[in-house]
C-alpha cells in the first residue's frame, strides 16, 4: 500500500533521513521505533507532504506521491497525527472535528463520520462546544486522533500518540489503535513506548540516524539481544 | 441639552472613525495572524481603491457599479502582491517580509505617482465626492455628517458579515485554523495557499472600502495618502491584540474613540454653555484643556500606544505568546 524507497532528507544542510525505505501492506499495523531524533518523525513528515525528499521515492497505491501537496496527499486518503497533538485550542471541538473533514464534501458522510469518531471517543461528546484547549491531554490527544479520522483515511500515521500521557490513558489509546486495525485500517504507527508498540503492531522497523537498522515480527525482535539492550532496558 | 447632543454627535464621529480604522485593521491582523508578515503595503490598496473610484467616478460611473468595481480592482492588486512577492518569500526571516512589504509599499506609491503622471494629473487630485455621500443627515436635533451614518454602517455590515465568516464557515474556519498552526491545518487536507490568498482577497476588499470613504472623508488623493491609515491601522491592532481579528475590531474603534475624544474636550471649555458649570471651573478647564492641545492629538495616540506596549503587550483581546506559556 505504501513504499518508501531509499528517501533522503535534509533539515537546511543537516541529514535527517538517510536512505529509509520499507513497506507498509495494506491492513498492517506497522510500527516504527527508535530513540530520539532517529529520523521517525521526519519519516512520517515526509510521508504526508510537509517535507521534500532531496533523494528517493514514495508510492502510495502505485502511485508516486514524493512530490505531492499535504492537502492532496489528505485527499488520496492518509492521514497524520501529529507529535504533540497540535490541535486548534481556540476552536472548539466540534470545530476541530469538522476540519478534519475539511476535504470531504458530501455533509451526510462527515455526520456519519463524526458520530463513528464520538462512539469511539464518547469523552468528546461531552466536550463539543468546549475549545479544544480547556482539554485535558489524553481528551486532546483523542481530540488529535478523531480529527485525522475524520478525512476516513485508508492509511493513518500517528506519531506518539502516547506523549506525555498518564499509563491509564496510554492504555485507553491503544485499545483504540487495535480496534482501528480490527475495522481495516492501515496504520503507521511511530512510538518512544516500545512495550505498548510491539505488542500491537504487526510488524516493526527500527531506525537508528537515519536509517532502517532491523526489521522484523514483534516476537522476532523482543528476543534480539540489540533490541533488548537497547530499547527494552534488560 | 445642547451638551447632550454634542455628545451624541462626537459619539457617531468616533463610531465613523473607529470603523475605518477596524477595516484597516482587520486586513492587517488577517493576514499577520497566518503568515507573521506585518503587511505596511496594506495602506497602498486603500489608495489604489480610491483612485479607481476617482477615475470611476470621472468617467461617471454610477456609485454601485464604482464600488463593485473597486473592491473588484483591489482584490486583484491585492491577490497579485501575495503571489509575486510574499509566496516567495514564505517563511523567511520576520525582518526579510518586513522590508519586502515596505518594497512593495513604495512600488504600489511609485506606480501610481507615474500613472498620475502619464495621465497629466497633478500629485493631489480633488476627490469627485459622490453627491449621495455628501451633506448632513438631521434626527431631530442631532445633525451628523452623511458620510459618517454611511461609514459607520457601512463597517458595521462588514464587521458582521466577517464575524458570521470566521465563525460559521468552513473557510473562516480553515483560516482560524492556519493561524493558529499553519502546519497542523496543511495536514488536515487544508490548502492553505487557497486561504493565505483569501485572506489576503478580504482584507483587499476591506481595504477598498475604506478607501473610498477615507478619500471621501479628506476631499482629495494623492499617491501617498494610504502612510497615515496603516500606521493608524497597525496601532489599532496592536491595542486590540495583534493577529486577533476581534482585537483589530476592538483596538479600532477604540482608537477611533480615543482621537475623537483627543479632539473634542480641548477647547470644551469655551462651549460649555453658561451655567453648566461655575465659572472658576470653567477657567480651569480652559487653562488645562486648550483648543491648541488639539495639534498633539497624534503625539497623544503614539503615546497611549507605547503605554500600551509597555503595560499590555498582547493587547486588549490578545493572549500570552506561546513563548511566555512555556
Amino acid at each position: 500500500m505504501l513504499k518508501l524507497s531509499n528517501l533522503h532528507v535534509y533539515y537546511g544542510s543537516i541529514r535527517a533521513l538517510n536512505g529509509v525505505s520499507f513497506q507498509v501492506n495494506e491492513g498492517e499495523l506497522v510500527a516504527l521505533i527508535g530513540s530520539n531524533g532517529a529520523g521517525k518523525s521526519t519519516t512520517l513528515k515526509t510521508i504526508s507532504g510537509l517535507l521534500r525528499p532531496r533523494q528517493g521515492a514514495i508510492l502510495y497505491e502505485d502511485a508516486d506521491i514524493t512530490r505531492t501537496a499535504p492537502d492532496r496527499i489528505v485527499a488520496l486518503g492518509i492521514s497524520h497525527c501529529p507529535e504533540g497533538r497540535r490541535i486548534f485550542g481556540g476552536l472548539t471541538v466540534r470545530e476541530n472535528l469538522r476540519l478534519g473533514a475539511v476535504q470531504r464534501r458530501r455533509r451526510t458522510d462527515m455526520a456519519a463520520d463524526m458520530e463513528w469518531v464520538l462512539s469511539l471517543f464518547p469523552i468528546l461528546k461531552e466536550r463539543l462546544s468546549q475549545s479544544g484547549g480547556t482539554l485535558s491531554g489524553g481528551e486532546q490527544q483523542m481530540l488529535a486522533i478523531g480529527r485525522a479520522l475524520m478525512s476516513r483515511p485508508k492509511l493513518l500515521l500517528l506519531d506518539e500518540p502516547s506523549l506525555g500521557l498518564a499509563p491509564l490513558i496510554v492504555e485507553h489509546i491503544f485499545q483504540i489503535i487495535r480496534q482501528l486495525k480490527q475495522q481495516g485500517k492501515t496504520i503507521l504507527l511511530v512510538e518512544q513506548n516500545i512495550h505498548q508498540a510491539l505488542d500491537a503492531a504487526d510488524r516493526v522497523y527500527v531506525i537508528e540516524t537515519g536509517q532502517i537498522t532491523l526489521t522484523g515480527t514483534p516476537e522476532e525482535l523482543k528476543h534480539n539481544p540489540q533490541v533488548e539492550q537497547s530499547y527494552l532496558g534488560k | 441639552m445642547t451638551m447632550v447632543y454634542y455628545a451624541i454627535q462626537q459619539t457617531v464621529n468616533a463610531l465613523s472613525i473607529g470603523s475605518l480604522y477596524a477595516l484597516m485593521a482587520v486586513g492587517l491582523a488577517m493576514v499577520f495572524s497566518i503568515l507573521r508578515l506585518i503587511n505596511f503595503a496594506h495602506g497602498d490598496l486603500m489608495m489604489i481603491a480610491a483612485y479607481l473610484a476617482a477615475f470611476a467616478l470621472f468617467a461617471n460611473v454610477p456609485l454601485g457599479l464604482t464600488v463593485i468595481f473597486i473592491i473588484a480592482g483591489t482584490v486583484i492588486v491585492g491577490l497579485l502582491m501575495e503571489r509575486i512577492a510574499y509566496r516567495p518569500i514564505r517563511g523567511a526571516p520576520d525582518v526579510a517580509t518586513l522590508l519586502t512589504s515596505l518594497a512593495v509599499a513604495q512600488i504600489l506609491q511609485n506606480g501610481m505617482l507615474l500613472t498620475t503622471r502619464f495621465l497629466g494629473q497633478p500629485i493631489q487630485i480633488a476627490f469627485p465626492t459622490p453627491a449621495v455621500l455628501n451633506g448632513v443627515v438631521a434626527f431631530g436635533p442631532i445633525t451628523v455628517p452623511r458620510l459618517n451614518v454611511v461609514s459607520l454602517a457601512v463597517g458595521f455590515i462588514a464587521l458582521v458579515s466577517l464575524s458570521f465568516f470566521v465563525t460559521r464557515t468552513v473557510p473562516g474556519l480553515s483560516m482560524r485554523a492556519a493561524a493558529e498552526d499553519l502546519t497542523a491545518a496543511q495536514l488536515m487536507g487544508i490548502n492553505i495557499n487557497r486561504i493565505i490568498a483569501l485572506a489576503f482577497a478580504i482584507g483587499s476588499g476591506l481595504a477598498a472600502i475604506a478607501g473610498l470613504l477615507f478619500a471621501v472623508q479628506a476631499g482629495q488623493i494623492n499617491p501617498y495618502m494610504g502612510f497615515t491609515p496603516v500606521l493608524k491601522a497597525f496601532i489599532a491592532a496592536v491595542i486590540g491584540g495583534f493577529g486577533s481579528i476581534a482585537g483589530a475590531v476592538v483596538g479600532g474603534f477604540v482608537l477611533g474613540a480615543l482621537e475623537v475624544l483627543l479632539t473634542a474636550l480641548p477647547g470644551i471649555g469655551d462651549i460649555l454653555p453658561p451655567g453648566m458649570v461655575s465659572p472658576s471651573t470653567q477657567a480651569l478647564i480652559q487653562q488645562w484643556l486648550p483648543s491648541s492641545l488639539t495639534g498633539y492629538r497624534d503625539a497623544f495616540v503614539f503615546v497611549a500606544l507605547i503605554l500600551m506596549l509597555l503595560f499590555r503587550p498582547n493587547g486588549i483581546l490578545g493572549r500570552p505568546d506561546r513563548e511566555e506559556m512555556r
